[in-house]
């Protein structure tokens, strides 16, 4: 492997580590602050990728159809909170497992009934559409750029909002102590619609930027959901530093492993995972 | 959790009711329908599978969303030990799939079952999809497509190419399943699988070594999950990655939650209800050109969210807090 080949899939591997990174922070915060395990958050990545086929070629703009994907998918998260998540808080997993589970099912076959089953693709912007060259035969595609673009402002948003404002404070108070946050005067219930609503955009801005080069096929949220909860198995539930920290090395691992150890490039990931298990089994950065 | 302690002594009533039940199964092939006999053999398959998933969900307290790798380890096994051109014995291919199956879960079992609540879920889902993939991916084990099993296993004694044979030796195994669990509840290893669900740290402090019976339980439950695949497979003749799908698992979940947890009985019950259910569900007429059984993942979806929001409990669930609060007013 030249460098120009190693670096193009070093961009690769940071540029799947950040998409990976945004969904997995979605599904840990809404974990870590509310409780609630989603497996229903990869349908969240699917709809996103859906969202964005059909108001790119109904606008024939892709920065409108992101602009109006999100907007929709936060209204989507907040009226999904407000009529099913809410009464699960303070269920047990289990029931949270299945509810999400029954979700999925609606959820896929909605989409088979308002989009069909077929496979379709996003295309890239003519502004973004264009590649670097980094040797004679090798350049890098612009619009890998611009989705890790995305991804790192949306990180760097996500951890000014949570660390820097009031509202990050209560989100980060009422994770710590629900009862004397609420005791305080702070709107829990408005707190979880929010950091709710935030996770299901995450997911869904994911799906959207990532569309033009993975198109837009049924059952594209399920292999995605498996590598997040890989993601924060790894970095350790709760923790969203872990969750970037890890979804950067899954990245890594996975990139690389399909260029050096094809055959075993499947596995790498798991390897990974179980090694961090034997290691530390609540996850490298444990809250 | 103290709601699935009291079905651990099952009602009289109900023990009556599962006498009559296995009863029933025993006469259906002369009653039914040739389809249905099939029908109800792949329930009681279900059936078993639903109840080694019930030994870590209803006993042990553990939420496996992977279970169905098992399920597919055994069937896959009976595919490869089958050779194209004639059956195979029963009596050595059987443990030897199921062998398989504990292997499997012994091995991510080690991993898991250090884990904990969430973690143990996620842990479990991501395992059983590396399995998944490892033979969605790869052509040598099958690819997606699958492969075929051309011949039932050979028992010698008798001939499971005869539906009517393999229905009742179906039947015995479930019985024998059944009958094995319930003697293991009432164990020491299972009562300190109880233990474990109810207070791991209380069962560590006591002296328990919980790693180990975790570990024995997830191994355990994953061989009995490989012989209902072991028998789904010689009865469907075909096994593909589906089987090993995290779908699977959690139907698995949905059976044994529909029919109660911790009892066993309640997972036989559950999956006859759940395939029962999507059979119904996929059944639907068109209407209006909206062909309703097409949608049959919709109309699931939509029972399982409804039943999980106000019947959280199940069928034995609400049978048995019936029956309970009965026995209150009596006592």
């Amino acid at each position: 492997m030249d460098v120009a080949n190693f670096l193009i899939q070093l961009l690769n591997s940071v540029q799947y580590g950040l998409l990976l990174f945004m969904l997995a922070a979605g599904l840990t915060l809404i974990f870590g602050i509310m409780g609630v395990v989603n497996l229903a958050h990869g349908s969240f990545y699917m709809l996103g990728a859906y969202l964005a086929w059909s108001l790119s070629s109904l606008t024939g703009n892709f920065a409108l159809a992101l602009l109006g994907g999100a907007a929709l998918s936060v209204i989507f998260g907040l009226v999904l909170e407000r009529l099913l998540f809410r009464h699960f808080y303070d269920r047990d997993h289990l029931d949270q497992v299945l509810l999400t589970f029954g979700l999925i099912y609606i959820f896929e076959e909605m989409r088979s009934i308002l989009w069909g089953d077929d496979v379709h693709g996003v295309q890239i912007p003519a502004l973004l559409s264009a590649s670097i060259p980094l040797t004679e035969n090798l350049s890098y595609p612009v619009y890998r750029l611009f989705i890790s673009g995305v991804c790192v402002a949306l990180a760097l948003g996500l951890y000014f909002l949570i660390s820097k404002t009031r509202l990050g404070m209560k989100i980060r108070a009422g994770a710590f102590n629900r009862d004397m946050t609420e005791s305080l005067g702070v709107n829990i219930k408005l707190i979880h619609a929010i950091v709710f609503a935030l996770g299901v955009a995450l997911a869904t801005v994911a799906g959207m930027v990532a569309s033009p080069i993975s198109s837009v096929y049924p059952n594209m949220g399920s292999q995605v959901l498996i590598m997040c909860f890989v993601v924060v198995v790894i970095g350790g539930i709760g923790s969203v530093r872990g969750a970037l920290i890890s979804a950067l090395l899954v990245g890594l691992v996975d990139t690389f492993g399909k260029v050096l150890l094809p055959q075993l490039a499947g596995m790498l990931v798991y390897m990974l995972m179980a090694a961090v298990l034997l290691w530390k089994p609540e996850g490298l950065f444990k809250q | 959790m103290t709601h699935q302690a009291n079905l651990e002594t099952l009602p009289r009533g109900l023990q009556i009711a599962l006498a009559l039940g296995f009863l029933a199964l025993a006469a259906f092939p002369f009653i039914g329908s040739d389809f249905y006999a099939q029908m109800v053999a792949r329930m009681m398959i279900l059936g078993i599978f639903a109840m080694s998933l019930d030994l870590l969900l209803g006993v042990t307290g553990l939420v496996s969303l992977g279970h169905a790798a098992f399920f597919g380890l055994a069937g896959y096994a009976l595919a490869f030990l089958t050779p194209a051109g004639e059956p195979v014995s029963l009596w050595w291919t059987l443990p030897a799939a199921v062998g398989a199956s504990a292997l499997g879960a012994f091995v991510i079992g080690f991993f898991v079952v250090r884990t904990r609540g969430i973690y143990f879920i996620m842990v479990t889902m991501a395992f059983a999809q590396m399995v998944y993939y490892l033979f969605f991916d790869n052509k040598v084990l099958g690819g997606s497509d699958g492969i075929y099993v051309n011949f039932k296993p050979n028992a010698h004694l008798f001939d499971l190419e005869d539906k009517r044979v393999f229905y009742y030796f179906t039947l015995a195994v479930l019985l024998l399943v059944y009958l094995f669990l319930r003697r293991l509840l009432w164990s020491p290893f299972g009562r300190a699988l109880a233990g474990v669900r109810i207070n791991e740290h209380r069962m560590r402090a006591v002296g328990y070594g919980t790693f180990g019976y975790k570990l024995a339980a997830f191994t355990l439950a994953g061989a009995l999950a490989g012989l209902a695949g072991y028998l789904w497979a010689a009865q469907t003749g075909f096994v593909n990655p589906e089987l090993m799908g995290f779908h699977m698992s959690a139907h698995a979940i949905m059976m044994v939650i529909l029919g109660g947890m911790g009892n066993f009985a309640g997972a036989i019950i559950g999956a006859f209800a759940f395939e029962w259910l999507l059979h119904w569900f996929k059944d639907l007429p068109t209407v209006g050109g909206f062909n309703a059984g097409k949608h049959w993942q919709l109309w699931m979806g939509l029972f399982i969210v409804l039943a999980v929001a106000f019947a959280p409990r199940g069928l034995l669930g609400a049978a048995a807090r019936l029956g309970s609060s009965k026995e209150r007013e009596h006592g």
